[in-house]
């Protein structure tokens, strides 16, 4: 028996929390950051792809493809892809988070794009609508729904993946659960960083499903 | 030299593939940890998934495990079982890795069995089908394409994250990654990765082939072109599960 077996090594302990409320912030902070970057990079990337896609199949067809190719990188490998190129910085991870959030939103852009009816965008344009015009106010609003669920999913899964950022030493609150590790499975550190990254996915995803209520009134409309 | 040319020298030296503790014995660690952790997972959630969709109850139960198992980080699972009783190592690594294939199949299975038409289900009671009978010969294969995407994204997933195990003290090639940035050799990094996405890639394809050789009636590769009509083209809003 080591002593190390002996000493008390609770799962979870407040005092932790407590006395560590800054480190926790600072990576808390970190963690929030990266998510936020690279699905607002992600979305500015992906809109322009969507609509390129749209435009025909030749198109949509190799972005889906690739889409699907990069999805199945795991992030390790993908990290590893960027680290000699960004060295041991957040660049790297915020660079492979655009990569994955961007090929899951341009999948559900385009899934809304072409979900718009044909017949709708046909009498828009027979009432003289212009092709900006016709996308900020017949299609943008018509496909929001499919958008915000493709922001929540990206969102989620961008806080779970920053983790992995531990890799390069960027990885928001994985650097508790990967310091916790190392500090000879100081079980009450991981277990704070595994809960703060599923209370951060979850407060994540219910401000979006009350941004999407609040963008979406018509649809609170029908259902009430 | 670049860091792709030292990956390149060192993947093409043999004696990194066939030595101990080399490439292909890190290979089989892997793919061994993954094919057991898989088939962990399908025996748990298999027979949950059709025994619910069967009677159509626990719809909701099964959309907020998927939910949730979302948001958990599969390096927060894989520290927590590294750091509890069981013991860091490959056994720990494999828990974890089940844990994380069992929501998928799951999900997909529930649904597909959950989606069979009433119809197609009550001629087969009609027949004198027994309930059994109805499960094994009617609802299975009609929902087999949905089983085998849940089987698939699994697969996918548990190869994938069998990679990061090493950050925790499991096996498998990440450990080549790991020992890179140990030793700051990025040839090394870069062939570990390239090694890890591989592997990831080949194993969606075969799962793919695999799903095409089972299922029953018409069925397509992904990329053969799709016969349907040009107002029909709407593709699958996400790809199932997560990236890794």
């Amino acid at each position: 028996m080591l002593a190390v077996d002996e000493a008390p090594n609770p799962w979870i302990d407040p005092s932790y929390v407590t006395d560590n409320w800054d480190t926790i912030l600072r990576y808390l902070g970190e963690h929030v950051r990266l998510t936020v970057g690279a699905v607002v990079l992600g979305a500015l990337i992906a809109l322009p792809l969507a609509l390129l896609a749209r435009r025909s199949r030749y198109l949509s067809g190799p972005v889906l493809a690739a889409s699907t190719i990069v999805y199945t990188i795991p992030s390790l490998a993908m990290f590893a892809f960027i680290f000699p190129f960004q060295g041991l910085s957040a660049t790297t991870v915020l660079i492979g988070l655009v990569a994955y959030s961007l090929v899951i939103l341009v999948r559900n852009f385009l899934a809304g794009l072409l979900g718009v009816p044909a017949d709708v965008r046909e009498a828009a344009r027979g009432m003289g609508y212009g092709p900006v015009r016709l996308f900020w106010q017949i299609e943008l609003p018509l496909a929001l729904p499919a958008f915000m669920a493709g922001l929540r999913i990206a969102t989620v899964s961008t806080v779970a993946l920053t983790t992995v950022g531990v890799l390069v030493g960027h990885g928001g609150l994985g650097q508790l659960i990967y310091g916790g590790f190392n500090a000879n499975f100081y079980r009450a550190e991981i277990v704070t960083g595994a809960v703060g990254c599923v209370l951060l996915a979850l407060v994540a995803d219910v401000l979006l499903a009350g941004v999407e209520r609040l963008v979406t009134p018509w649809a609170r409309a029908v259902r009430a | 030299m670049s860091a792709f040319g030292e990956a390149m020298v060192y993947l093409n030296d043999p004696y990194n593939w066939t030595r101990r503790g080399g490439i292909l014995e890190l290979l089989a660690e892997h793919l061994a940890i993954s094919v057991v952790a898989v088939l962990a997972a399908l025996l748990i959630a298999f027979p949950i998934g059709v025994a619910l969709g069967a009677s159509g109850r626990g719809g909701g139960t099964v959309v907020v495990v998927s939910n949730v198992s979302r948001a958990v980080p599969t390096l927060a699972l894989l520290t927590l079982f590294a750091v509890s009783p069981i013991g860091f190592g490959n056994r720990a690594t494999t828990i974890a890795l089940a844990v994380f294939a069992i929501p998928p199949i799951l999900v997909n299975t529930y649904v597909g069995v959950r989606g069979v038409d009433a119809d197609v289900r009550e001629a087969a009671r009609a027949m004198g089908m027994t309930r059994g009978q109805v499960i094994r010969r009617v609802d299975l294969p009609l929902a087999l394409p949905l089983i085998m995407t849940g089987l698939r994204t699994a697969t996918v997933q548990v190869v994938a994250t069998a990679s990061l195990a090493a950050l925790v003290g499991g096996g498998g090639l990440g450990r080549l990654v790991r020992l890179g940035f140990g030793q700051q050799d990025y040839g090394l990094i870069i062939a570990g990765a390239l090694l890890i996405a591989v592997l990831a890639v080949l194993t969606e394809l075969v799962l793919v082939l695999l799903s095409w050789a089972v299922t029953p009636g018409p069925r397509r590769l992904p990329w053969q072109p799709v016969r349907r009509r040009p107002d029909e083209a709407v593709p699958e809003p996400a790809p199932s599960g997560m990236p890794l």
